[in-house]
């Protein structure tokens, strides 16, 4: 499964946001995803992917999160 | 509002004897499944013989984890287990405790450290071991005791009071931020309780504590109980961040 399919399959399961607003250029802000829903979404992401997060300064968008966590594997 | 249909689960650390054991009862009588704990093998046959108790009388599913809670390791295994057996944490009780006492001008470090590694890091470890699936389930209880003395100060007690302080500023700051998951985290002060801790009080002591409750007698363990089961139930849910002091008016 292609990273930003995790990313968007976590988001929609855990913040019922609409699968099609996932997208690489979609801002967190703009998705309404707030730190708390991010430690919720690095939590599952480090378990589906086995990968540890880590804490990277300046993501802003699912690009981003995407990015960060294809450098990791 | 009640969600009948799920049979919801606790843990309840400390919970051998005391305030623990009774307020595992309480949640026990409420239908709820319990994970009951003890930090030793010392204390395993009184806890599991609490355990069977309350599987019998309440038709509910009762387990014993043996975890020190100043440990991380060990207190994220008891929520491991708890949640691998119940499916669910609905409610932790964060009550296990320690005293040390004596006056701060002669105090050990040791014995500084030994009562806030289990009184206030052992409340953040199980809470910290609990927060992932209470947020998955968009519901929690987090209760934690602190103390009268963790409220207004206790000569004799600088690290207990401090502990249970800091336990007061812990439940703040979960709450604020975990609110919005449906995660609601308040404290219990209790103050003068009939429990094993007290007990070692001598009589003239007691009998000085009881002078100056309003009650004029100590509390009983079943006295927090009472509240930690309404804290823990679904009617609760608009309650956060609130240390509330159950000690018969001995703080007026």
């Amino acid at each position: 499964m292609a990273t930003i399919d995790i990313v968007r399959e976590v988001l929609v399961d855990n913040l019922d946001l609409d699968a099609n607003a996932i997208t690489e250029d979609a801002t967190l802000d703009a998705l309404g995803v707030d730190s708390l829903d991010m430690v919720e979404l690095i939590c599952d992401i480090e378990e589906k992917c086995d990968v540890d997060f880590g804490e990277p300064e300046g993501l802003a968008t699912i690009g981003d999160i995407v990015a960060h966590i294809d450098s990791l594997k | 509002m009640t969600d009948t249909d799920i049979t919801r689960a606790a843990i309840v650390t400390g919970s051998s004897r005391g305030i623990g054991a009774a307020v595992a009862r309480a949640l026990a009588e409420s239908g709820m499944n319990v994970a009951l704990n003890c930090s030793s093998e010392r204390s395993l046959a009184e806890t599991e013989a609490l355990a069977r108790e309350l599987a019998a009388a309440h038709g509910i599913r009762a387990l014993v984890a043996v975890a020190n809670v100043a440990s991380a390791e060990e207190a994220q295994q008891m929520a491991d287990t708890a949640l691998e057996a119940f499916g669910r944490i609905d409610v932790l009780v964060n009550n296990a405790g320690i005293t040390r006492d004596g006056l701060a001008a002669r105090m050990s470090c040791e014995d500084f450290d030994a009562v806030i590694d289990v009184n206030l890091k052992g409340s953040f470890h199980c809470a910290k071991a609990v927060m992932r699936p209470m947020m998955k389930q968009r519901y929690g209880r987090i209760i934690n005791m602190s103390s009268v003395s963790g409220v207004y100060g206790n000569a004799g007690q600088v690290n207990y009071a401090a502990s249970k302080a800091g336990v007061i500023g812990m439940t703040k700051t979960l709450a604020k931020e975990l609110a919005r998951k449906n995660i609601t985290v308040n404290t219990i002060a209790p103050g003068f309780i009939d429990t094993a801790m007290t007990a070692a009080l001598s009589d003239e002591q007691r009998e000085a504590a009881a002078a100056r409750i309003g009650m004029g007698r100590l509390g009983a363990p079943e006295d927090i109980a009472d509240l930690a089961r309404f804290l823990a139930s679904e009617e609760a849910g608009y309650i956060t961040g609130q240390t509330i002091c159950v000690d018969g008016g001995l703080t007026l």
